[in-house]
């Protein structure tokens, strides 16, 4: 029954990949939403008896790779960690399909069947990802989704901006993957065997020098697909794609693949303390260092972005001190908040025509009701303001990293404040306020069609509700979420702080949180920020120049040394040697050639030559000297 | 006589046929050379057969009777060979003349092309 | 008997072909023989039965040299690639006209015997002699139907693969009077008697011409201008299957009979192959023309299988073995679709094409399955060959396989680039009236696409097929 699961968006892909041309687009819209509502309805069946049953079988298809040490099924495990994922991949994937049927109207057929299976091609991968029981098919789907993200930010393929967008993304990914097959290629060699079951039964069996390095190795993976410092940047610029995309892709599911490893390698992370610091560090100096980048931004989607990686360092932070079972919720708290946001973004975009400039928004409140009013869900939720959904995912990760050491709280809580500040400094800019747009746009501003609205509105709910399903235990909760993963997250330490520092801890942030998201309200609403940006002001609206430094110290030095490989040592160094040599025989044969001038004289000359010569070098040989002893 | 003798006149006839063949041009002049280094060789083979003659001492019974003969005998097959030379290489030599009017060798270097 | 009659039907064929005059009668009759063996390889390929597989006859029994030939299961998959390449490639080409069609394909026929005898030889005198009777169609093939520079090129490349070629002969020579028995045959190569030091000198010698073929940085620079300048179907041929003769033979011939020597040199040797590696695929990146990058492509992934051979790890032997069929193939699509639009278009360079993607959707489609094969993504072939290389290379030394990696963030690089610059993008002035692919292109690549993805999702059969290679081979060395 599981491989039904990821059989159906497949289905679809070769569906409307193959007839795209003869397909109506309705017909490619039924068959692109029917196959993930499909695998949606299956993925809640298997959830149903993993909730009741507690199993987690492995179930092999067939045999991938066996060679003499190691043997690699393809095998799908379906156990609580993997239906959490499928019921937000393909629940939120459903959505964002239906939504695309509206949003995508305008294309032609053929590229409005192109862009569907792409995006079913996308979830299967991501289905794989999750699924899969061991870690090559994890890194299977892990490597299907970067190249669906590839090519569905690079589907306006006639842009050549989009193009180099989608191919940073997919390089800055592949960067990533190197160092998740050297760990895979590490567990390999030490244990024979990438199975979960196995790699976590056998941990003993590993060093803590293997282990730190595996899971740095993983680590490194993870930094790149779910755009974590140094291997954030390709996130922002992927935005070039079409924004159902940005929410499914680059938002609700992709990016998170890298926290559902972790979580899934708990065991192995858990063991090493390197590691965990490691992540971590990482983790929260992402969460800051972009938002600070996201206050300046004045592209709605880039905003959005900034914040993604913001919040997926959050869920970073998590992992390292532990608190995987918080992360995996905020990944789907956020799935519900940001796929909210992004298509609020895109539902705006679409009424105003490509426009994705806020300086050109604003007042949309009263011509996008449904869209505002969902908006403004995500931005509480993602502000962190109980009792929505990201108050309580975020409360739990900073709660356990308090208990681990309280500077990654105060830091965490310095974050929530900026994530409040620019998402309402976002907010206020475009809905509130007088609309800055020409005449023209103004005339055309109207609300979505259903299509788009009711996605946005069940995600609204559920950025609203979502965070029920694990309520702490401090307000009467009974961690839900938590006793439902705890058999595949057994590793999890039980931070139990007192009850009076969690509410004290709790207060402050969200004290924080509104004191921030309030006062970007007033400062934006009335008068919203439309000059260029000076100082230090100039500096965040730039990302800090990390892409020019990129550029300087990475990209153009090898770009020199290519271009002096290919005119230096390729043409003038082995090639010019190679030739060399080829030219030097011919001119010492032209040379030479003359000494043949057809003069018996010369040839005798020579030969006699060539004989005393001969005399002279064996004149010592005893045959000879013998000889002349004999005669003289 | 002693051997050297002969050795050394048969050197200079052959030194003095070389530096003839290398230093003159007329067809018939180096032909001549040729045929003087053929007999300095010649008078070397004789003088060696002489040599050997008397070295194996002629009062062995025990040796046959035709040692030191070998020599002579060669000595008259290259008489005969360059004679008939002597017969194609003139005849060349007159078809030569008959076409260019010289006997200059240096006329003959078409093999450099 | 299969293994002689693999050889006989090519060269019966190329010799019925060179006298026919028609060409499209040529064209129609080369497919038809190029299909029959095919159908032999196919047939060897399943096929257990010993007797029917092998052929053994007296030839010199003087010099203790047999003609004879045997099919196991690596000579089996690279028998199967060859065979497979040719009716492509004569579909793929179908269209492209030459002078003397009859010569054309005569040659490329007498050339596929030459190089599936390689494959099959079990004597090393027979072994050399099918090396050069490959090589020598080949010559004639570029320099009479190649581009502007083809002498001077072909010169090269003859010149370059005939140097290494008569150093293997002395080295073969040189293991011939050491053998035990006095004999040419595989097995007595196997056991010859070579001081440490007459092995070193003779394997380098070997490895060299080895080199050569592969080839393996620095000896690799008559590659990118030979396949710039042969007619599109020879380059096929070159890079899909004569560049796999190098692989072959150190497999075959080289590793066992010089265990020790190969062990010995394996550092320095992989060394090489890694730092061949990075820089064919910097230099990759900086080209300018379909064909030169693509011919970079494969220096850089030639290196990774020569790299993976020495690391001696049965994992790694195991996916070089897989992974010289799946290159083939691979490559194979890549020159189809570089030669459809250099007809087409009449260019090459990335500088004058663009947007051919909105002109050519269906080329677009199938050349990125290629290209994606070609950076090896999952699931398609390329992905198990160098999941298994790079996995035996780990285990030889991690951080030279973290090394060698970049090479794959680099294929991404020049691949997505290459795709960019042709597909992307707005139309340019030349391809402003181009036409999508013609029926025979896309035939042939919509095989070679089933067969990437089939072998990218189940690559059992062929691990299957070579594992009993790779362990006989890593039980031989200590």
């Amino acid at each position: 029954m599981v491989y039904l699961v990821p059989l159906f968006p497949l289905m679809g892909f070769l569906l409307n990949g193959i007839f795209r041309k003869s397909l109506s687009k309705s017909l490619v819209g039924i068959i692109g939403c029917g196959s993930i509502l499909a695998s949606f309805i299956v993925s809640a069946i298997l959830f149903s008896q993993v909730m009741s049953n507690g199993v987690s079988a492995v179930q092999p298809l067939f045999q991938f790779i066996n060679v003499h040490d190691f043997k690699i099924d393809f095998a799908f495990q379906a156990d609580q960690l993997s239906s959490l994922f499928l019921l937000i991949i393909t629940g939120v994937g459903f959505l964002i399909h239906v939504y695309s049927t509206s949003y995508m109207h305008d294309e032609a057929d053929e590229h409005f069947a192109r862009y569907f299976s792409y995006l079913n091609l996308f979830v299967f991968s991501m289905l794989l990802l999750v699924l899969g029981a061991n870690y090559v098919i994890m890194f299977i789907g892990w490597e299907g989704v970067g190249l669906c993200s590839y090519l569905l930010i690079g589907y306006w393929f006639k842009n050549d901006s989009y193009n180099y967008a989608a191919k940073k993304a997919f390089i800055m990914n592949r960067i990533g993957d190197l160092g998740f097959l050297l760990g895979i290629f590490w567990l390999l060699s030490k244990l024979g065997t990438a199975n979960y079951n196995d790699v976590f039964a056998n941990v003993s069996h590993l060093s803590p020098t293997d282990i730190t390095g595996i899971t740095v190795l993983l680590f490194i993976g993870a930094m790149g697909k779910s755009a974590q410092i140094p291997l954030y940047t390709w996130l922002p610029d992927a935005m070039a794609g079409p924004t159902p995309v940005s929410a499914l892709i680059h938002a609700a599911t992709m990016v998170t693949a890298g926290i559902y490893m972790v979580a899934r390698s708990n065991a192995l992370y858990s063991l090493s303390a390197v590691a965990e610091n490691l992540v971590a560090i990482v983790g929260i100096a992402t969460a800051l260092f972009s938002a600070t980048i996201a206050i300046k931004q004045n592209d709605i989607k880039k905003v959005l972005a900034y914040s993604t990686v913001s919040q997926l360092g959050y869920m970073f932070l998590g992992l390292g001190v532990g608190a995987y079972t918080g992360s995996v919720f905020h990944v789907m708290t956020h799935a519900f908040f940001k796929a909210l946001l992004f298509l609020g973004a895109g539902s705006v975009i679409h009424a105003i025509h490509n426009q994705q400039d806020i300086r050109y928004m604003g007042g949309l409140k009263k011509y996008l009701p449904i869209t505002h009013i969902t908006f403004l869900i995500g931005c509480v939720a993602i502000a962190g303001i109980p009792p929505f959904s990201g108050f309580f995912s975020k409360d739990e990760i900073l709660a356990a990293a308090y208990a681990v050491n309280p500077i990654y709280w105060v830091l965490g809580v310095i974050g929530a404040g900026m994530t409040a500040f620019y998402m309402f400094r976002l907010y206020a800019t475009t809905f509130l306020g007088e609309f800055r747009g020409t005449e023209e746009q103004k005339h055309h501003l109207h609300e979505s069609p259903a299509a788009i609205t009711i996605p946005l509105i069940i995600l609204a709910v559920l950025a609203f509700a979502g965070g029920f399903v694990n309520v702490p235990a401090i307000f009467d909760g009974h961690e839900n979420l938590h006793h439902f993963l705890s058999p595949v997250l057994t590793t999890e330490p039980s931070h139990e702080l007192d009850h009076g520092t969690e509410l004290t801890l709790m207060g402050i942030s969200v004290l924080v949180a509104v004191v921030a998201g309030g006062f970007a309200l007033m400062k934006y609403s009335k008068k919203p920020e439309l000059s260029e940006p000076e100082g230090l002001g100039k500096v965040l609206a730039n990302k800090w120049y990390i892409d020019e430094l990129y550029d300087a110290l990475i990209v153009n030095p090898l770009d020199s040394l290519a271009l002096f490989f290919k005119n230096v040592i390729e043409k003038s160094g082995i090639d010019g040697f190679v030739n060399g040599v080829g030219t030097f025989i011919q001119y010492s044969s032209r040379r030479l050639r003359l000494v043949q001038n057809g003069r018996v004289g010369t040839y005798i000359l020579f030969m006699i030559f060539s004989i005393i010569v001969l005399w002279l070098v064996f004149w010592n040989q005893t045959t000879i000297t013998n000889f002349f002893q004999k005669i003289f | 006589m002693p051997i050297q003798y002969y050795i050394i006149l048969a050197a200079v006839l052959f030194c003095i046929g070389v530096v003839g063949v290398l230093i003159r041009r007329n067809a018939i002049i180096i032909f001549m050379c040729i045929e003087l280094m053929l007999n300095s060789v010649n008078l070397l083979l004789v003088a060696f057969s002489k040599m050997h003659y008397v070295t194996a001492g002629n009062d062995n019974k025990s040796l046959p009777l035709n040692i030191g003969s070998d020599a002579q005998i060669f000595v008259f097959f290259i008489m005969v060979v360059a004679a008939a030379e002597v017969s194609v290489g003139l005849a060349i030599i007159v078809m030569m003349y008959r076409n260019v009017h010289s006997t200059d060798v240096n006329f003959l270097n078409r093999l450099k092309n | 008997m299969i293994a002689l009659l693999l050889i006989l039907v090519p060269v019966t064929g190329g010799l019925i072909t060179l006298s026919i005059k028609n060409e499209n009668s040529v064209k129609g009759f080369s497919l038809l023989v190029a299909i029959v063996t095919l159908i032999l390889a196919l047939v060897g390929v399943f096929s257990n039965n010993a007797t029917l597989l092998n052929y053994d006859a007296s030839w010199m029994p003087d010099l203790g040299s047999r003609i004879s030939f045997g099919l196991d299961g690596m000579s089996k998959m690279l028998a199967l690639l060859t065979a497979v390449s040719l009716p492509i490639i004569i579909t793929a080409t179908y269209k492209n006209t030459y002078a003397n069609a009859g010569k054309f394909y005569s040659l490329m026929f007498l050339c596929q015997a030459g190089m599936l005898g390689v494959f099959l030889s079990m004597d090393a005198l027979l072994f050399y002699f099918f090396w050069e009777l490959a090589l020598i169609p080949a010559y004639f093939l570029c320099s009479i139907w190649g581009g502007e520079k083809r002498i001077q090129v072909t010169f090269k490349f003859f010149v370059y693969t005939f140097v290494g070629s008569l150093l293997m002969l002395v080295s073969i020579l040189f293991i011939y009077f050491k053998t035990p028995d006095h004999s040419f045959a595989l097995q007595s190569f196997y056991h010859a008697k070579l001081t440490a030091t007459q092995s070193q000198w003779m394997f380098w010698l070997f490895f060299i011409a080895l080199a050569i073929k592969m080839p393996i940085f620095p000896f690799h620079t008559w590659q990118p201008d030979t396949y710039e300048q042969a007619p599109t179907a020879v380059t096929m041929l070159l890079s899909g299957v004569m560049v796999k003769m190098g692989v072959f033979a150190v497999i075959r011939w080289l590793l066992p009979i010089f265990p020790d020597a190969s062990q010995s040199s394996s550092s320095f040797i992989i060394t090489l192959s890694v730092i061949g590696m990075l820089y064919a695929s910097l230099i990759a990146i900086k080209q300018d023309d379909i064909k030169r990058l693509i011919a970079y492509s494969s220096i850089a992934h030639m290196g990774l299988m020569c790299a993976a051979l020495f690391a001696n790890q049965q994992v790694g032997i195991q996916g070089v073995l897989i992974q010289m069929f799946n290159h083939g193939i691979n490559i194979i699509g890549l020159w189809i679709v570089a030669d459809a639009i250099e007809k087409q278009l009449g260019t090459r360079k990335f500088s004058e094409l663009g947007g051919l993607a909105q002109k050519a959707p269906t080329l677009a489609i199938l050349f990125a399955v290629m290209c994606l094969a070609n950076v090896a993504l999952p699931l398609t072939n390329a992905f198990v060959g160098e999941f298994l290389m790079f996995n035996g290379l780990f285990r030889y030394n991690p951080i030279m396989a973290g090394i060698a990696g970049i090479s794959i963030i680099l294929a991404a690089v020049y691949t997505l680039n290459m795709i960019q610059k042709i597909f992307y993008g707005n139309t340019v002035a030349i391809t402003e009236n181009a036409r999508d692919s013609s029926f025979n292109v896309n035939a042939a690549l919509v095989i070679l696409v089933i067969v990437v993805i089939v072998l990218g999702i189940y690559p059992q059969p062929m691990i299957n097929l070579t594992q009993s290679n790779a362990n006989l081979f890593i039980t031989k060395i200590p």
